[in-house]
């Protein structure tokens, strides 16, 4: 065919100034990203150097930058990885319902519902967390205590206020429910008609439908939604801030007072009081979080994306 | 196990809209019935409706009688779920399980019927709907592997096997070779003609060498005039139909002379 066989042997389409102008914009737009966040990272990396260095004594807790960061770590990632062993099942069942068993008008409602749930701000879920969520688990966390105190994540003694890290964690399942249906509900939606077909056609029940059909379909999406959620829970400030009492020490407790806070709460509430090397410290935990949400968020869009090759009978 | 179905007085509906009118045909077993017609005059609508996959559609329904084996189908106290495990479907393009081995393709139905079933009858099981869907040699070494990394013949002959796994009395197929190449559509132009024996059979085709070669009875569907519904014109031997039609209207099809 002449036009593949050009004397140059690679083709040059003519460009047009609209086009040029637009890729050139979106390039830069491109670059200006990459660039912050190269910015962002070696800002970080910088500030967070005197602290790595500096004698161990000069740090909050007097043990060095690891030991000062480790428990703030400890609570991040305990309060993350419970909110989101909490909201992932929820976002499959609710993703579930929406596209496999409700009614379309009733579908439509809830799922607008729930993606108005994301435009709430934390501020909000922190009020609310603090001064309804918090005082209503009083009571079941005693009960906790005292009949399931034998596990550890139930030790007790529980809180008197509800300010705990179970506290937390169910506000940030409802944090990051949306953001976790919305990935799942997509997913479920598009289950090619195909594949659906196959498993009717055998003689399968809804539920069985689902299982056979809807979440193998599903399944990467699943997993990449829980970790963006994940992402986001890790990085959460001011719900956290607001709600959790901590007093320092790693612990599975999850009902008593004594919480380690988590990363970003604890520099929200300790960097206006923050002078010198302490500054340092907290820009080092800073580098902690910034590479565990980048590593997360890297993780689940390559988990989202693998999905796309998995398309099925082709 | 092979199933005679009547079919009386059949008007399917897409919510409001009458695609198929008043269809009355007989479906012998142990017999190919095929159904040809040009495209949209509810081939499939009708084929979907034999084993109530119709309904899945938001708003479709169905009105009249299918009977097999004496039941109606559609009467009061009939499970759509069973309906389905009697009669098996077998689709245009091939549909095995993507993240399902070959195996587990095939076993699948068979595990929603007979969930304890041993392992060992799994496997006899397994190995003889493959046999019967002469695939067995091309996956012997390969049971375990994903069923979506065969070809495409060899995927639709696993859904072919998937299908028979569980021992249906009737099976639907629905231009089960329109997206194949020759050599695949021989293949399940020959498996076809050895299920007939166990099998009530009925196929959609628009391919009528296709309906010639495999069907002992021919059914021709046409639109009885443009956005009015489609209904059956005529019904007989696959030999009369194509050399001796009754109707105009299917001379003209069958002679190439449509439109
Ligand atoms: N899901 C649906 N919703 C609404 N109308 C439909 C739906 N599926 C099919 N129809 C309509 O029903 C009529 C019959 O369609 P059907 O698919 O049964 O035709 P067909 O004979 O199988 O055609 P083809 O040979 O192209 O497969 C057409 O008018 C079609 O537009
Ligand atoms: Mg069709």
């Amino acid at each position: 065919m002449p036009i593949t066989t050009e004397p140059t042997g690679r083709q040059r389409t003519p460009q047009r100034l609209g086009d040029r102008v637009f890729s050139g914009a979106s390039t830069g737009a491109g670059v200006l990203i990459l660039a912050v966040l190269a910015g962002v990272a070696a800002f970080l990396l910088v500030e967070a150097w005197p602290a790595v260095t500096a004698p161990a004594e000069d740090m909050p807790g007097g043990e060095g930058v690891a030991l000062y960061v480790w428990p703030l770590l400890f609570g991040t990632l305990l309060s993350a990885l419970l909110a989101l062993a909490i909201a992932a099942p929820l976002s499959v069942a609710i993703a579930l319902f929406i596209t496999q068993y409700a009614h379309r008008r009733v579908a439509t409602t809830l799922g607008y519902v729930i993606d108005l749930l994301a435009a709430v701000p934390s501020i909000i879920f922190g009020l609310w967390g603090v001064s309804q969520l918090a005082p209503l688990t009083v009571d079941p966390t005693g009960w906790l205590a005292e009949n399931l105190g034998f596990i550890p994540l139930f030790a007790g003694p529980a809180s008197s206020t509800g300010r705990t890290m179970l506290t937390v964690a169910l506000v940030l399942a409802i944090m990051i429910l949306p953001i976790n249906t919305a990935v799942v509900r997509e997913a479920f939606r598009q289950t090619p008609r195909l594949h659906e077909e196959a498993s009717w056609a055998l003689g399968a029940t809804r539920s069985e439908m689902i299982r056979m059909s809807v979440l193998p379909f599903g399944r990467s999406a699943i997993i990449g939604g829980s970790m963006l959620g994940l992402g986001r829970a890790l990085g959460e400030t001011m719900a956290v801030a607001m709600v959790l009492s901590t007093s320092g020490g790693v612990t599975f407790n999850l009902i008593s007072n004594g919480n380690p806070s988590t990363i970003a709460a604890n520099i929200a509430l300790q960097f206006p009081e923050s002078t010198g090397i302490k500054v340092n410290a907290l820009i080092a935990s800073g580098l902690v979080l910034f590479a565990v949400t980048l590593a997360v968020n890297m993780t689940a869009r390559a988990v989202i994306n693998r999905r796309r090759e998995f398309s099925g009978a082709n | 196990m092979a199933t005679r179905i009547q079919v009386s007085g059949l008007d399917i509906h897409y919510d409001r809209f009458l695609a198929v009118q008043d269809v009355s045909m007989d479906i012998e077993p142990r017999q190919v019935t095929a159904l040809i017609g040009p495209s949209g005059c509810g081939k499939s609508t009708l084929l979907r409706s034999l084993n109530r996959m119709h309904e899945l559609v938001p708003g479709a329904r169905v009105s009249g009688k299918v009977v097999l084996d004496g039941q109606d189908l559609y009467g009061p106290d009939v499970d759509p779920v069973r309906v389905r495990r009697h009669v098996g479907m077998v689709f245009q393009r091939p549909n095995p399980f993507p993240t399902m081995s070959v195996y587990d393709n095939v076993a699948a139905g068979l595990r929603l019927n007979h969930r304890r079933m041993p392992r060992s009858e799994m496997d006899g099981r397994v190995e003889r709907s493959l046999r019967a869907a002469n695939l067995w040699t091309e996956v012997r070494d390969r049971l375990h592997r994903p069923g979506s990394g065969l070809s495409g013949g060899q995927q639709q002959r696993l859904c072919i096997a998937r299908a028979i796994a569980v021992e249906p009395d009737v099976l639907l197929m629905d231009e089960p070779c329109s997206a194949l190449d020759p050599i695949s559509t021989q293949a399940i132009e020959d498996l076809i003609l050895d299920l007939k024996s166990s099998y009530t059979i009925v196929i959609v085709t628009h391919n009528m060498q296709q309906a010639q070669r495999v069907s002992d009875t021919t059914g021709f569907f046409n639109l009885r005039a443009a956005g009015e519904p489609g209904v059956l014109v005529e019904m007989a031997d696959t030999t009369t139909l194509f050399t001796r039609p009754a109707k105009q209207a299917t001379e003209d099809y069958v002679s190439g002379r449509f439109g």
